[in-house]
């Protein structure tokens, strides 16, 4: 069941990931075009919906990591056994906490998910 | 799954190989944003025209995408059938592939210093 889910919110975050991803292209095609498209973008940027996006994506990010370093490891055959796996996923998603919330509470990333200019 | 031979085990590998590759990657991209103090167009421009930059973000960007599409290509595999699979994978493989020009175009843009 824990795996399960777990699984789902790999492909979940992913998926996410990748709608970030585009967001990270227009971000930068704007920044090409100049100053004004730049401007415009920030603004849809700062709305409260696209803010709650990046604070997804942001958790998304760390956890997709975590589960992903996860993955490789299966993949050079550690971790099989059931009771390492449990230890394992736990140890994503704490891990993934932890960072998510000392990448919003210690850099300016926070400020920015909270609204600040 | 593709149908030329060995499409399968390619396809597994390139995942991993994008990956482990986007691991240091998106580290620094996460490292580098949350460094400035703020995002204005000033500073954005100014953060890609540094060759240095601009290289690991066409490379963040290469990963990325190519990750990406490899990763919703499975997940559409396995949710989407018949005729319709054939067309949302032609579509995302669009999406990706205009996504990847229009990145190399803004990134080119930005370290020739065009962007000021």
């Amino acid at each position: 069941m824990y795996t399960m889910v777990l699984s789902i919110l790999h492909r979940a975050s992913g998926l996410l990931l990748s709608a970030c991803g585009f967001l990270f292209v227009v971000w930068l095609v704007a920044a090409a075009l100049g100053p004004e498209s730049y401007a415009g973008l920030a603004a849809i940027f700062s709305t409260l919906a696209v803010r709650i996006v990046f604070a997804l994506g942001l958790a998304a990010f760390w956890y997709h990591l975590f589960a992903g370093l996860r993955h490789l490891a299966w993949d050079a055959g550690l971790g099989f056994e059931k009771r390492a796996a449990r230890r394992s996923g736990r140890a994503v998603v704490l891990l993934a906490a932890a960072a998510f919330l000392a990448t919003v509470l210690l850099t300016p990333a926070g400020r920015f998910l909270a609204g600040a200019p | 799954m593709s149908r030329k031979p060995g499409g399968a085990s390619r396809h597994w590998r390139n995942q991993r190989l994008t990956s482990v590759s986007l691991v240091p990657l998106g580290l620094w991209f996460l490292l580098a944003l949350s460094r400035q103090s703020t995002l204005d167009h000033a500073t954005v421009a100014a953060l890609f025209t540094k060759p240095l930059q601009a290289l690991l973000a066409s490379l963040l960007g290469a990963a990325l995408l190519w990750h990406s599409m490899l990763g919703v290509q499975v997940v559409l595999e396995d949710y989407v059938r018949g005729r319709l699979l054939g067309a949302s994978l032609a579509i995302a493989r669009g999406l990706h592939f205009v996504a990847a020009v229009a990145l190399a175009w803004a990134l080119w843009t930005l370290v020739s210093g065009k962007a000021a």
